[in-house]
Formats: C-alpha cells, structure tokens, sequence
C-alpha cells in the first residue's frame, strides 16, 4: 500500500517506521527542515519538507494514488484540513486523523473523517484499567453501533452478592456476558448464577444506560 | 443580528468595531487578551478569551443563538475548522471565513464554506498600483 503521514514529530517518525517494517511504500510529509532531516538520515529518504494541508504539495508526492492518508500532527485543525483535501480533492479511500481534543472527535466524523484517533482517550483508558478502585471501565467501543464493553468489579460490601443474575434489575439493553473470578475459569453466567464479592464483570451496554449498570452490580 | 468572531487580530477588531457601531450584538474571541486592545475603547460587545475551535467555548460565545460566524485567525487551517464547525454542528445562517491559500479556498468553497481569499485580491491590486492601471 501507499500511505502518506502527515506530520514527522515523534508519533509520525514511529508510526512510518512500523509501516515500513510491514512492508508499505510510505511518505511523510514534516514542515520542519531538522526533522526532515533526522528522518531521512534515520529511515531512508522518505520525507518530504512541506505543508501538508497544500494542494500543491500533495499533488507532488502523488496524493492521487494513495491507499491510506494519515494526519499525525499535534494540531486537530492541521489533521482535520490535510484529511478533507485528501479526500476530496484526490479522492483517498482511507483518512485517518489523530485528535488531541477528544471532543472533535464527534466532529471529525461528523465532517466525514474515516477514523479518528484520539490519545488523549487511549491513554485515559489504560489509567482507567491500571487504577483498581475504578468502579467501571471501559474497554472497548462498538464502532457506530452505540454499544460499549465494559468492566465492573463487585466490591466487597456490596448488596449483590450472593443475589442471582435473575435477581437483578438490569438496565434495558444491557447484558453480563462473562464473569472472571480468582481461580476458576471464566465463565458465561446464566440466569442463576450467583454473584460472589470480587467478581469481574464485563458487560455489554449502551453509554445512557452505562450508569444504571454500574449501580445495579456495585448497589451504590 | 448576533455576530460571533474568532480572531481579534486587526481585521477581527475592526470588523467588530464597525458592527457595535451599528448596533449589532457582537461577541469575539481570541487566544491572546492582549489582541483585545485592538477593540474600540467604547466597545460594547463581549470580548472572550479561548479557542474558537472549542464546541463549549463557542456556546459561551453565543453561537446557538448566532445569525453570523466569521473566522479570521493568523491560521487557514483554524478558520477552516471553526467554520465548519459553525456550519455543521450549529448550523449558523451565515459564515464567512478568510483562507489565504487560494487552493485551499477553492477545495472548501466547493464543500459549502464560504471564504475570501485576500491574497489574490491584494497581491492584483499591488500589481496595478505598480502598472499605474487607474481604479
């Protein structure tokens, strides 16, 4: 595949670096001279010095076939243009954009940027995972679909336990699919399966009804 | 009407200045409060310090209620996204923003945001001043 990044700063640098490992023809365009530089002398010459929300530049390096473009800047504005003109005026199939705001990124896709990245979000979630008293994490988000996975811990005191799964009032449209306990093996709970202290949880649910869950399990 | 500017650099401040004059509600924002000294000192408006490329500041603003945007940052790519976000997310009835790279103003004019462009303008008019074409 061809694929352009847009932005030769330290995510940009490690990012082409994986890609040419895998394989792929790729191209960063960097607006700074001395990274430029450092990335030339360090992977071959595969940076260009240029702005790459520029017409002009694109069409230089051949936007026009590019499998996948990707913005990796520090700036959501820089991302958000330098994805838009790719799409529109070369016509790349695949746009991807890292945002540092994780608010733009309803907007992004709202303005039709194929997927975001957010590291603000990624990082957030990995401190979620590693701080234990978390009451619930989220593991994962189902693209599109307004579904989430997530992770809840039965605390010690709390009124669930020993209480069946059908004992439970759950929230509307959310579902246990598995319970992870010390010692034993993961399991599918079914309707009378009773909750032990300690118990993790992970549960599929929707974001409005991620609260109700979290209540319902911890009785909080 | 209500106007909401992003960018109080000389064209942002004057152009506030003109609408306060005329009665208009005017609300405008900038990074730098230092930009604010290029407002009219009888300015009646709201002066806001914050990114006009942020959804809650530009609620702060007013923008729900704005009849007009105007992006006029240093930046194209800024006023690009501040429009567009006028545009799309709050549905403001008009908003016009500056982009300096002709390029780029075409592109974004074809995906429905309207902008100037002085670059060209002012880069003709030096070349008739120099020609001493009359006006």
């Amino acid at each position: 595949m061809y694929i352009i990044v847009i932005g030769g700063g330290k995510v940009g640098f490690y990012l082409a670096k994986a890609l040419l490992n895998e394989g792929h023809e790729v191209l960063i365009i960097e607006k700074d001279p001395l990274k430029t530089e450092f990335i030339n002398n360090e992977l071959g010459s595969i940076c260009i010095r240029g702005d790459g929300s520029e017409v002009t530049t694109l069409t230089e390096v051949g936007t026009g076939r590019a499998n996948m473009f990707i913005a990796v800047t520090g700036d959501d504005d820089d991302n958000l243009v330098a994805c838009q003109i790719a799409k529109h005026k070369f016509n790349v199939p695949r746009t991807i954009a890292r945002i540092s705001n994780p608010k733009n990124e309803a907007i992004f896709k709202k303005l039709g940027i194929d997927v975001t990245v957010s590291s603000t979000n990624v990082i957030l979630e990995d401190i979620e995972e590693e701080v234990p008293t978390h009451p619930l994490t989220h593991l994962l988000d189902i693209r599109g679909k307004g579904l989430e996975v997530v992770e809840v811990k039965i605390p010690p005191k709390s009124p669930t336990i020993g209480k069946k799964v059908k004992e439970l009032s759950l929230p509307e449209g959310s579902i246990l699919t598995l319970i992870i306990r010390q010692k034993e093996k993961p399991k599918v709970p079914t309707a009378n399966t009773t909750l032990q202290a300690g118990d993790q949880i992970i549960a599929v649910t929707t974001p409005e009804t991620e609260e109700a869950l979290r209540t319902v399990l911890r009785g909080l | 009407m209500n106007v909401v500017i992003m960018g109080c650099g000389r064209v942002g401040g004057r152009l506030a200045g003109l609408l306060d004059i005329e009665g208009h509600s005017v609300a405008i924002l900038d990074t730098d409060s230092y930009s604010f000294r290029r407002l009219p000192a009888d300015f009646a408006g709201t002066a806001l310090v914050g990114d006009g490329m942020d959804e809650e500041m530009l609620k702060k603003a007013g923008i729900e209620e704005a009849d007009a945007f105007v992006a006029v940052t240093q930046a194209d790519n800024r006023n690009i996204m501040a429009a567009q976000i006028a545009r799309h997310i709050f549905n403001v009835p008009k908003v016009v923003c500056r982009i300096y790279d002709p390029l780029r103003r075409e592109l974004f004019s074809s995906l429905g945001i309207e902008a100037l462009t002085p670059t060209t303008t002012f880069a003709q008019m030096l070349k008739d001043k120099i020609e001493g074409v009359e006006e």
